[in-house]
């Protein structure tokens, strides 16, 4: 089988590479840390976590996340109702995702 | 039986990730990869961002250096992210199943598994990631093979996919707790002055993200720490995304 060659690195290595970063970044810090932090300022920090990351990866990039800017953000607002009635995860993103595909749809009629 | 729990909770990720991939297969395959090569990238890496970047580096030629180091600082939330889940797991998720397992913690998968009500065993984290790993592999697999099919104005549209679950993660819990969404609104607004303001512009997005990250956490932490008590009912109250 051949595999495609990008100048010049093959795409095991670069497969190799990617792989073992990514693998090496969760697996030792979970291996390392193994006892309970019992600092409440060190605990609440790492629980706030999940929170603060999420957050910061979704905003600014949400709004350029699809063709057009209103799409992307009609989608966001739409996420955001279905999320604070507690729709779930697939509803949410499925229905963020449908909303875009109107919108386009409609825009491209309108444009 | 906790893995079957796991199980559970793991299938709305796993749908949400079917069409992220699929996005992934599309533009892997637009680039110039097999639908295998693309296939296999998402079973060995199971991440998003990561994946996205990579692809780009393999094709713009960049060096093995390169793929490293954006690699690394993509990914560096889940070094905090890892340490923040060692802190949920049982007392038997011990180092052989944690290097085992570590592949399964992915952004919904780490934000699911904080926010169970227990501690974390690692048949119910087992089987968290099962559905996930499917969603991730075959969406993959799917776009790869039929993204074609797809017009390429679709394939963009599902961009929006993978925010809506981060917002479906975030919301309920912002929802009920005032630290939760005064920690969020934070992150947002620093990652946005990262995002426009010239001087910080430059600064490639794993870091700001970390940076954003750690600030607003930090800020939780002082400002609203976690009381053990607090969290008990915390706990009790929110169950699983």
């Amino acid at each position: 089988m051949n595999t495609a060659l990008f100048q010049g690195n093959s795409y095991w290595a670069y497969l190799l590479v990617m792989v073992g970063v990514t693998y090496l970044i969760r697996a030792v810090p979970f291996v390392l840390v193994r006892k309970k932090v019992t600092n409440v300022y060190v605990r609440s920090f790492l629980a706030y976590i999940p929170y603060s990351v999420l957050a910061a990866m979704t905003f600014p990039a949400i709004i350029y996340s699809t063709n057009y800017l209103l799409s992307a953000v009609i989608g966001l607002i739409v996420a955001c109702t279905m999320a604070f009635f507690d729709k779930g995860l697939v509803k949410v993103a499925l229905g963020a995702t449908i909303t875009v595909i109107i919108v386009e749809l409609i825009m491209k009629m309108i444009l | 039986m906790r893995i079957k729990r796991g199980f559970m909770d793991g299938i709305p990720i796993g749908l949400g990730y079917l069409s992220v991939s699929f996005a992934f297969g599309i533009m892997a395959v637009n680039n110039g990869l097999t639908w295998w090569e693309a296939t296999l990238i998402s079973m060995t890496n199971l991440t998003s961002a990561g994946q996205f970047a990579g692809v780009g580096i393999m094709v713009s030629g960049g060096s093995l250096i390169e793929m490293a180091v954006t690699e690394l600082i993509i990914n560096l939330r889940y070094a905090l992210m890892s340490i923040s889940l060692s802190q949920k797991v049982d007392s038997k998720f011990t180092s052989l199943y944690r290097w085992l397992l570590a592949t399964g913690n992915t952004d919904e998968i780490f934000a699911v598994s904080m926010s169970y009500e227990k501690e974390v065993s690692r048949s119910y984290f087992l089987g968290l990631m099962i559905a996930p790993y499917i969603g991730w592999s075959l969406g993959t697999l799917l776009g790869a093979l039929f993204g074609e099919a797809v017009p390429a104005s679709v394939g963009k549209a599902f961009g929006i996919a993978i925010y809506g679950m981060f917002i479906a993660i975030i919301a309920p819990k912002a929802k009920r707790e005032k630290s939760v969404l005064s920690v969020s609104m934070l992150a947002i607004l620093l990652s946005c002055l990262f995002y426009y303001i010239p001087a910080l512009k430059n600064i490639s997005s794993g870091f700001s993200i970390i940076v954003c990250a750690v600030c607003a956490a930090l800020f939780g932490a002082f400002v609203f720490p976690i009381r053990e008590a607090e969290t008990e009912s915390d706990e009790k109250e929110s169950g699983v995304a």
